[in-house]
């Protein structure tokens, strides 16, 4: 695929006058398993602490406020830079970072799904979207880090009861932070780390004033990172174009009959690697299942199937390459979409039934 | 740090009601909310509380059972691995699937590199922030002035002279050791990239084998990183004996923070390549060749290594969490494959059926979680097992047992575990010794957590021998093919990095028609159940006596802190924990890395 549209008025986005301290606010409260922060910490293009010590020239000196990284307690201690912000009385600009799908609060009477703290004068849970609703609107810039809290992700999947969706589903596409901008997807369930850690530098240039509004596809990615599909950066891609295919998982060739979703799958992983160059997806034995998607995981399971596409662009392969990429593209624009009972509607359309007997044949 | 406090008076005691929610460097959602008592400098009680609901067993139903270890790997995001391992096995059970065995040598060097990763990160990143110069000067400034004035028994090994140089060395994001620490924990990730394509969520592992292609490269790139990460785990390991032994003698009565009754439960790791067919029929028996022996110990004794009966005494109890019960629903296994008849409150026979509600610390519901339990038979209601943190169990476990007999890890049958690690780079061939402490406590769980990093180093010296041998013989096939069965039930049993994990599973249609994890948190940090059993986290932090040296109006609950984190808590399998309600009295500000609100 080429890249995306950039996202409507991207244009007029006004350049950041240029802070000298910021704060992260990063909550991981949403329906996450922390992934992505710890995926954080392998980074080392650039390395977490060496954005944290000021050691990357010219980025803001930055506060990070992030509960696996906290060197408080906990409770008030972690919370209070939230609470100053959601007052307004924060010294600095802040970047609000969101872990985790957003769950649907309004579906579940006097209970909650997910939350983060109490309320001081009551006693009772803040949920996340409390902290969202009072955040997001005061944020300079809002990050979505990985795939649950871009899109929804796994626990957003059919039959789901806690009705959760992406952060832009529940904010709305047009939705702009106080820099201006729309919130920044960095899909990946996890994130690849060095694509968050080089993403947030970015907006941190750009926080300082030195770099031009984040360059985001139509769905909020940034288009250097997601631009180009896993088949295009694979080295096993040379086995496809020969119709050479693995047909179980002890083969080093091409996995698109084995559940690969490569071709029509927006990410980097195979040009990156893992870790600095190392790991992968299929580049290492590992198939595509679509993980920095809108349509994950729904549109790519069961997993270990050939795409419907898969089987039927390998056959025609060698006859015509121009239909098979017309053919992905509609395929592409299948995996870009969410499913349709991801929203903030106060009903749950997700098909849930906890008792077996209902389930069987979904 | 303490949000609220009120005074009540039972029995003529003041009791301060304090929070902590969130509960910092852990992974997930967690609350503990407790009644101290300042004038006895005593924790009188404590309630967890996980303010977090996904549903996993929900949304899995109907779905194609191998995408389980997919779907799973996402419940957990620094040991989503585990999962992913631990629904493998479940899975090869069901299809009927050996895998072979240099499938298994992977799956095991895999594993080994997690230990060695996340026990590093959490332990030298997360805890010892607890223990490093900022906290110490800021909770007990005498313990500091003592630190600075006590040599370091093994300063010749890892280079701080004294004890406080340790603690400086542990302050966050400046401290030599947490920065190092940081870099190893990279290394290890690079090591387990290698054999399972991505942290946290592998990319190649799969029923019946992984796609990880077995070239000499591979075991080779993860050899040539394990001696240099070996020269490290021989600095740390006597690092952290010279820091917690210190505590002992620093704080006298320090063994009390965090002690319960040895109540632990072990699941065993690292299958034997030759024993292990995932037959139910047969788990007896390569259970008990598993590299890290499964058991369950009763107040210092070894009740059980066999897993077959290790499965059948899980229990799953409400009693404070917020779901309805599922005694009339479909029981799916009555019995299992050898004829044992399987209780309706087993995970293969469990309906999860979520009612979200208020919190009601006060005798009502207040987790997410539920209270996994093992029943003993021994006259008393099913036990709230904990898993020390994992490495604990693992190693009280291994050592009992008296199994273990691998090159480079041996546990003769004294109370010991002994852990050998050849010679590296910067230091000469070593061998540690573990050994069964006195107690349970916070100090034992968090020592026992760097010895497990050097087992897991050792285990890894001997599975790529195994490894490489396979390769050179060119047995390189690392996948068996299989078919899905339309009726299959099958558990795997393994441990994630911080304790205990299971997944049972039963297929109908071919489809998943129940599947439930157990993983460690729900066990560590489950609330009272029905029978009124404390969680283990409720049970270790009441009673805790408290050595820190500010009053309640500037407490932080160091020691309190210090007791949840020795369990490595990870709340997106589950917990959060309550202290109780009560009125703000008063804003404390405390000093934070990088904030100043």
């Amino acid at each position: 695929m080429e890249a995306g549209r950039a996202f409507p008025g991207y244009e007029e986005i006004q350049p950041a006058p240029g802070f000298e301290e910021i704060h992260i606010l990063w909550t991981s409260e949403g329906m996450s398993c922390d992934g992505d922060t710890v995926s954080i910490t392998a980074a080392q293009l650039p390395r977490i602490e060496d954005v944290v010590n000021g050691n990357i020239p010219g980025l803001p000196k930055v506060h990070l406020h992030n509960k696996v990284l906290s060197p408080t307690l906990g409770g008030d201690e972690f919370l209070a830079p939230f609470f100053a912000a959601a007052r307004g009385e924060l010294d600095a600009p802040f970047i609000f970072v969101v872990e985790g799908s957003i769950p649907n609060e309004q579906i579940n009477g006097d209970g909650y799904w997910t939350s983060m703290g109490n309320d001081p004068t009551t006693g009772e849970p803040l949920t996340l979207n409390w902290w969202i609703d009072q955040l997001a609107p005061k944020a300079w810039a809002v990050v979505a880090a990985g795939t649950c809290a871009t899109y929804g992700g796994i626990h957003a999947m059919a039959g789901n009861p806690t009705g959760c969706m992406g952060l832009a589903d529940y904010l709305g596409w047009e939705f702009r932070s106080a820099g201006g901008l729309p919130i920044v997807n960095v899909p990946g369930c996890p994130v690849q780390p060095d694509n968050f850690m080089e993403t947030l530098t970015w907006v941190l240039y750009q926080a300082a004033g030195l770099a031009p509004v984040i360059p985001l596809d139509e769905h909020l990615r940034p288009q250097w990172l997601f631009g180009k599909t896993v088949h295009e950066g694979c080295d096993r891609a040379a086995y496809y174009e020969q119709a050479d295919f693995a047909h179980d998982y002890n083969s080093p060739k091409c996995q698109v009959k084995i559940g690969c979703w490569g071709p029509v799958v927006n990410c980097n992983v195979t040009k990156r690697g893992w870790m600095d160059g190392l790991g992968g997806c299929p580049n290492v034995g590992g198939i595509c299942i679509g993980c920095t998607m809108p349509g994950f995981p729904d549109r790519f399971m069961p997993f270990m199937d050939a795409p419907p596409g898969g089987s039927l662009s390998s056959m025609l392969l060698r006859p015509y390459g121009p239909f098979i990429r017309a053919m992905r593209g509609i395929t592409n624009k299948g995996a870009n979409r969410e499913p349709r009972w991801r929203h903030n509607r106060p009903e749950l359309t997700s098909g849930y039934e906890p008792r077996w007997g209902n389930t069987r044949g979904n | 740090m303490a949000t609220t406090r009120e005074r009540i008076e039972p029995e003529q005691r003041n009791l301060v009601e304090m929070s902590w929610d969130p509960i910092t460097r852990i992974v997930g959602n967690l609350g503990i909310y407790t009644k101290i008592d300042f004038d006895n400098r005593e924790v009188v009680e404590c309630k967890a509380t996980s303010s977090l609901f996904r549903g996993y067993s929900v949304f899995m139903k109907g779905k194609d059972p191998r995408d389980a270890g997919f779907i799973t790997s996402r419940i957990c995001g620094i040991c989503g691995d585990n999962h992913t391992v631990c629904s493998v096995y479940a899975q090869n059970m069901a299809y009927g699937i050996r895998m072979t065995p240099l499938a298994e040598h992977i799956f095991n060097l895999g594993e080994a590199a997690e230990y060695m990763f996340d026990h590093t990160i959490f332990q030298d990143n997360l805890v010892f922030v607890d223990f490093c110069e900022q906290m110490v000067k800021d909770t007990n400034p005498s313990v500091l002035a003592k630190a600075e004035q006590a040599d370091a028994p093994h300063a010749d090994v890892h280079g701080y002279r004294t004890i406080a140089d340790i603690m400086r060395a542990c302050n966050p994001f400046t401290g030599e050791l947490y920065k190092e620490s940081l870099v190893q924990s990279r290394i290890t990730r690079e090591m387990f990239c290698l054999m399972e394509g991505r942290h946290v969520h592998p990319s190649t592992l799969y029923p019946g084998g992984t796609g990880t292609v077995a070239t000499p490269q591979v075991f080779t790139d993860y050899l040539s990183r394990l001696i240099h990460v070996a020269d490290f785990v021989k600095e740390v390991v006597p690092l952290n004996d010279d820091l917690f032994d210190f505590f002992y003698e620093a704080l006298p009565g320090y063994e009390e923070v965090g002690r319960r009754r040895v109540l632990l439960g072990c699941w065993g790791a690292f299958q034997d390549a030759q024993a292990c067919d995932y037959r139910y029929e047969h788990m007896t028996d390569w259970g008990r060749k598993m590299k890290v022996t499964p058991g369950v110990v009763v107040d210092g004794e070894l009740v059980t290594t066999d897993l077959v009966e290790i499965n059948l005494g899980m229990r799953i109890l409400l009693g404070s969490s917020y779901y309805d019960d599922w005694a009339g629903e479909e029981m799916f296994v009555p019995r299992d494959p050898l004829g044992n008849p399987v209780d309706r409150r087993h995970p293969w026979n469990q309906t999860t059926l979520p009612h979200p509600q208020k919190r009601d610390l006060q005798g009502g519901n207040y987790s997410w979680v539920m209270s996994p339990r093992w029943e003993a038979g021994r006259g008393e209601p099913p036990l709230a097992l904990d898993t020390g943190g994992g490495a604990f169990a693992r190693l009280y476990a291994t050592a009992l047992a008296g199994i273990v007999d691998e090159p480079f890890v041996k546990a003769p049958g004294d109370g010991t575990v002994q852990i050998h690690l050849p010679k590296t780079p910067g230091r000469a061939e070593q061998t540690l010794v573990w050994r069964i402490p006195q107690w349970s406590n916070a100090i034992e769980r968090d020592r026992a957590r760097a010895y497990f990093i050097a087992y897991g180093a050792a285990m890894a010296f001997g599975f790529v021998e195994k490894a490489l041998a396979e390769v050179r013989k060119g047995q390189t096939k690392t996948f068996t093919d299989f078919e899905v069965p339309d009726e299959a039930i099958g558990c795997g049993f393994h441990e994630a990095v911080r304790g205990v994990l299971s997944h049972h599973l039963v297929i109908r249609d071919k489809k998943i028609a129940n599947y439930h994890p157990y993983p460690p948190t729900p066990w560590n940090g489950s609330p009272t159940d029905s029978n009124g059993v404390l969680g283990p986290y409720e049970d270790a932090v009441k009673g805790t006596p408290i050595f820190e040296e500010n009053g309640p109006e500037s407490f932080r609950g160091v020691d309190i802190m210090r007791a949840v984190r020795s369990f490595d808590p990870c709340l997106p399998c589950g917990v959060h924990m309550y202290l109780g309600k009560g009125r703000t009295l008063k804003k404390v500000h405390q000093p934070m890395f990088g904030a100043v609100h």
